[in-house]
């Protein structure tokens, strides 16, 4: 019943239809994007806006990690945010930090983060819902609390290299970046890890009794997200520089994303190119809007209808799909 | 070492628990003591420092400021308890208040609070035929609606609105003896739905369709029904938030349900009350101690002048500590029933 | 069965496809057209309509006063005044002697802004040896809560109530409550009564947004295209700002190309600004709402490797830094943080039953090219705002977060 223990054959498929709606929309936002505005495919103007979507597409992928397995993760944006400030602040403190160095505390703060939001839900059974929100407030509390409310130093341009600097001159870091993030994701979960994540979401009780150790995976899950978080905000704080609210919003846009890819909150289904995709989609889709000038304060409005719609269309296709018998019951719609 | 590992169990719903509410480390219990360490704690370190914790005052206050986040938890649980979620709560009580300082403005006070509570009404109907009819994941059709609200907010009004009359806002300001009126709102609201959900036909469907739904659609509850009516019972008490709102606020404001969060509040104090995320256990009274417990914790850093933001990193380890300590209780209640 | 399931797939897909020609209405609007005027009016110019809480007579009070210069001791703006019309006080004059507890009930401390402030206002109640209790309660931006805790307050034996009110409606009938009890001063945002003894605020939005209007109409070449950069629309604060500068900006026959929301948000702005130079092949001028987001718009037209146009932003000190490195041809308006001062001083004043004014408008500097130097601090953090006059309050400058 697992896509993993599925044959190939039924795997591909089953990837392919939870997948491909997202698909659709991405080719439907991303001709919408050329009509409007024929210069988008210049190869410079793509690549900057692949760099845009870049820190929404690692979270997406961190998130999708969490969600598979059965499990939120409200904390990201608050962890972006924490990773800029406590950048800046390191930066403040030791001037010439080398970046690298710096970039590497974040990961690690990130992984960290993640770790202790993995062992609360897993150890002392809190869902996650709110076990990551409490995260959040935690993290906001604890980095303004620490800081005075701003933090002490600025970005330097060797640390924002990555989110705002190109390699040979014309290839953004943050789109390698991206790729390499993206790559370790798919290879993440082609891996027996990857299965065992999707065993989890798909039914612990079994996968627990075929010997999987499903409070592990989940944590590893966590961190591997609040990583991703780190690596996000590396980019973020990279990009546009220090800001106290630089991940404002970012942990809706990383669910909406996962879920608008046809990856099913409650975990076991969807795959993380679609997720990502996901993320692409909801990046082209704030690309359109702004383009098109719909007016600054309908924006909203549009961008709500078109997610209901689109996840709405998603499910109907599903539903269509699972009733032709290529999976079995137990789909969970909410 | 069995402790530690998951419980399978834990999944597994059972059917509305009635009786699991008066034994002492159920959840619902738990919460309640949870708010009554909570205080004790509060009134200890209150009392070290020199002041006084439980004035007649402070407990008024501590309550008048349970009744907006009691009003919209206790819609968000019958929508949680059905396995559902509302994340558009926030936005719909800004419109709220605008939509009730306006009408009241121009025209009078019962054709304000049918205009709002008809308006939060179409606005559930519409959460719940998004997520029943269209199959769209809760999340993210209740986010959703709250972005379609944001846009008509930021489109149609640029600040505080309309005017409530005096006659209205006593509901915000009066008391009866020490306590706030307000208070008996939300009590009234309380009470209607812990009856909806506790003795009434749709309240076991409630808990069914939260449980299992399929389950419960081949045990014949009309689970569609349900919860779409779920939904526009949340949807009501968010509209009896907003017209509290407004009667203590006076006037209509954007961003009266944003900036206090009252989504994400409202389901903390939910799940704080004991009420499972996944639906199908917990209920009404859980959530009024969830309320409780946060109300009263804003009090305990207010006497002591907690800096705002040490308070929130406090609120997330209490959030998270009291469900896991309840989460505790109901593990080792199950190890010995099982 | 079958209509049940085309119904599933139809809504979506209406809705889909709605929204999609929503979304894409105007798009064989020429460039030079705002394609947001589209939907906003028709035939008004690229601006937009005007709000509809634009107050004419306001907007030329506060015009007026930009203009005038202030009383009270120089070099002291937090102290001065424009226009006072002097109120008695000696009502309130505090019999006996013991230590004065003065309280504050705070909308909240969610922005830089707000942090700044209240750093300046701890200092400066510091700096008086009779206040000997200093109560803050912060509301967290929640209206509800700021009218409990001034009810709280009103019965806590405050000598004076200073209120930083989270919306400017909403708290008018706390406010009143209040009043009866303890003198309250009001400032920063206003309430919609006037039983406050003092009412405590700059020169306002309007004049903050025509001080960066006129500088873009002074600089910038006739009929040269402008970005206008907010934060988001429903802030009555904020509307002011705009609507100013909509009021001057459509009088110059500048082009204003586009008029975006920026959430505040720094990735958005630079994103925002990207595409318009894309768009428009150039921008000649940025106007700001506020300067939150001004750095990223500089670093957008570095990143595209543009000349950086004449900008408008804030006293924000990362803006003043890059506008001094960079060469900009820059102007930031303020909302001083040193408004925060004044309410203490205040205080001190109805106690000792000296007059104040009823209604204290404060001056509202601007950093100029000429003021750059004296304003710009090295070692302070890139979220300060350097309008705090908080230079000579005692732990300047690290209880602000610099550096000696």
């Amino acid at each position: 019943m697992t896509s993993a223990q599925a044959p190939a054959g039924r795997r591909v498929l089953s990837a392919l239809t939870t997948g491909t709606p997202v698909y659709i929309l991405l080719a439907a936002l991303l001709a919408a994007l050329a009509l409007t505005d024929p210069g988008f495919y210049e190869p410079d103007r793509f690549l900057s806006f692949i760099k845009r979507a870049a820190p929404l597409v690692i979270l997406a992928a961190g998130q999708y990690l969490v969600i598979v397995c059965g499990e939120f993760d409200l904390s990201v944006g608050a962890i972006v945010t924490a990773g800029v400030v406590v950048a800046a602040e390191l930066y403040g403190s030791f001037p010439g930090a080398p970046w690298l160095l710096v970039t590497v505390i974040l990961l690690l703060a990130g992984a960290l983060a993640g770790l202790v939001s993995g062992l609360i839900t897993t150890l002392l059974r809190v869902p996650s819902f709110i076990t990551t929100l409490g995260m959040m407030l935690i993290l906001e509390g604890a980095v303004f609390f620490w800081t005075g409310g701003s933090p002490h130093g600025a970005l330097p341009a060797a640390f924002r290299r990555l989110g705002r600097g190109t390699a040979f001159g014309w290839l953004p870091w943050a789109v390698l970046v991206c790729v390499v993030a993206g790559l370790l994701a798919v290879r993440l979960m082609r891996s027996d890890f990857g299965r065992t994540l999707l065993a989890t979401g798909d039914s612990e009780r079994a996968a627990s009794l075929a010997g999987v150790r499903v409070a592990r995976a989940r944590t590893i899950a966590f961190i591997l997200s609040g990583a991703a978080a780190a690596l996000a905000a590396v980019l973020v704080g990279g990009f546009s520089g220090v800001s106290a609210q630089a991940g404002r919003g970012y942990e809706f846009e990383a669910i909406t994303a996962v879920v608008l890819g046809g990856v099913v909150l409650g975990g076991g289904r969807g795959s993380v190119v679609a997720a990502m995709a996901g993320a692409f989609s909801l990046q082209a889709l704030f690309t359109l809007l702004n383009l098109q000038g719909v007016s600054g304060a309908l924006e909203s409005t549009v961008q709500g209808v078109i997610v209901i719609a689109a996840v709405a269309l998603g499910a109907a296709d599903w539903s269509r799909l699972r009733r032709r018998g290529t999976e079995p019951s137990g789909a969970k719609s909410s | 070492m069995t402790a530690l590992r998951p419980d399978l169990k834990a999944r597994s719903r059972t059917g509305p628990g009635r009786t699991a509410e008066l034994r002492l480390t159920g959840p619902v219990a738990g919460v309640w003591l949870a708010a009554l360490a909570v205080t004790g704690l509060g009134w200890i370190v209150v009392a070290a420092r020199g002041g006084d914790f439980l004035t007649v005052t402070n407990v008024v206050t501590i309550l008048q400021n349970c009744v907006a986040l009691g009003l919209v938890a206790v819609g968000q649980s019958a929508v949680i308890l059905t396995g559902s979620l509302d994340l558009s709560v926030a936005y719909l009580i800004s419109l709220g208040t605008l939509v009730a300082a306006e009408t009241m403005e121009s025209g009078s006070v019962p054709v304000a609070i049918l205009a709002v509570l008809a308006l939060c009404a179409a606005v559930g109907l519409a959460n719940g035929l998004i997520v029943t009819g269209l199959k769209v994941n809760a999340f993210i059709a209740t986010l959703g609606t709250a972005f379609i609200l944001r846009g008509w907010i930021e489109d149609n009004y640029t600040g505080p609105a309309g005017r409530v009359p005096a006659s209205f806002q006593h509901l915000g300001y009066d008391r009866i003896g020490p306590v706030p009126v307000s208070l008996f709102l939300l009590l009234a609201v309380a009470a209607i739905l812990w009856l909806v959900t506790r003795r009434s036909r749709l309240g076991h469907h409630m808990y069914a369709t939260g449980g299992d739904e399929h389950a419960a659609r081949l045990s014949g509850v009309r689970t569609r029904r349900t919860v779409i009516t779920a939904h526009v019972l949340c949807s009501l008490c968010v509209g009896a938030a907003a017209l509290f709102l407004a009667a203590r606020l006076g006037a209509g404001a954007p961003w009266a349900g944003t900036e206090a969060r009252y989504d994400l509040e409202s389901i903390a104090a939910v799940v704080l009350g004991g009420t499972a995320l996944a639906g199908g256990r917990g209920g009404v009274s859980g959530t009024l101690g969830g309320v409780l417990v946060l109300a009263v914790l804003d009090s305990v850093f207010n006497q002591l002048a907690v800096d705002p933001f040490f308070k929130n990193v406090v609120r997330g380890v209490v959030i998270i500590a009291a469900v896991a300590l309840y989460a505790r209780g109901r593990r080792t209640e199950q190890e010995r029933t099982a | 069965m079958s209509t049940r399931k085309i119904r599933h797939a139809f809504v979506p897909l209406a809705a889909l496809l709605g929204a999609a020609l929503l979304a894409g209405c105007t798009s064989d609007a020429p460039p030079d057209a705002p394609a947001g005027a589209a939907s906003a009016a028709a035939g008004a110019p690229g601006t937009g309509r005007q709000s509809k809480f634009f107050d004419r007579a306001e907007y030329d009070r506060q015009l007026a006063l930009a203009k005038e210069s202030p009383q009270g001791p120089a070099g002291k703006p937090w102290e001065q005044m424009l226009r006072p019309q002097l109120v008695d006080t000696t009502q309130y004059k505090k019999k006996g002697s013991g230590g004065i507890h003065l309280c504050l009930s705070n909308a909240g401390v969610f922005n830089p802004w707000r942090q700044v402030g209240l750093k300046n206002m701890q200092a400066e109640a510091g700096l008086h040896k009779e206040i000997t209790d200093f109560t803050v309660l912060d509301a967290q931006g929640k209206d509800d809560k700021q009218i409990s805790d001034i009810q709280e307050l009103a019965g806590q034996g405050c000598d004076v109530l200073i209120v930083s009110p989270n919306t400017t409606a909403t708290l008018t009938p706390a406010v009143e409550q209040a009043c009866g009890k303890v003198p309250v001063i009001v400032f920063d945002r206003g309430v919609e009564t006037d039983c406050a003894v003092t009412f405590i605020n700059p020169i306002g939005g309007y004049g903050y947004g025509a001080v960066a209007a006129d500088f873009l109409v002074e600089k910038v070449k006739p009929k040269g295209k402008i970005l206008a950069l907010r934060i988001s629309p429903g802030v009555d604060v904020l509307e002011t700002r705009w609507s100013a500068a909509k009021v001057a900006l459509d009088k110059s026959g500048l082009d204003v190309v586009d008029v975006k929301f920026t959430d505040g948000d720094p990735a958005k702005t630079k994103a925002i600004v990207t595409d318009a130079i894309t768009r428009n092949g150039d921008i000649d001028g940025v106007w700001m709402d506020s300067g939150a987001t001004s750095v990223a718009a500089v670093e957008a037209f570095e990143d595209a490797g543009k000349d950086v146009p004449p900008i408008t932003g804030e006293d924000q000190q990362d803006f003043l830094q890059v506008w001094k490195e960079e060469k900009l041809t820059a102007i930031a308006p303020s909302y001083p943080t040193f408004q925060w001062r004044t309410p203490v001083i205040a205080a001190l004043k109805i106690l000792k039953g000296e007059q104040v004014p009823k209604e204290w408008k404060l001056p509202q500097p601007t950093v100029t090219q000429d003021t750059l130097d004296q304003y710009l601090k090295p070692g302070m953090p890139p979220l300060h705002y350097a309008m705090c006059g908080c230079e000579n309050l005692p732990g300047f400058p690290e209880k602000w977060g610099g550096k000696k």
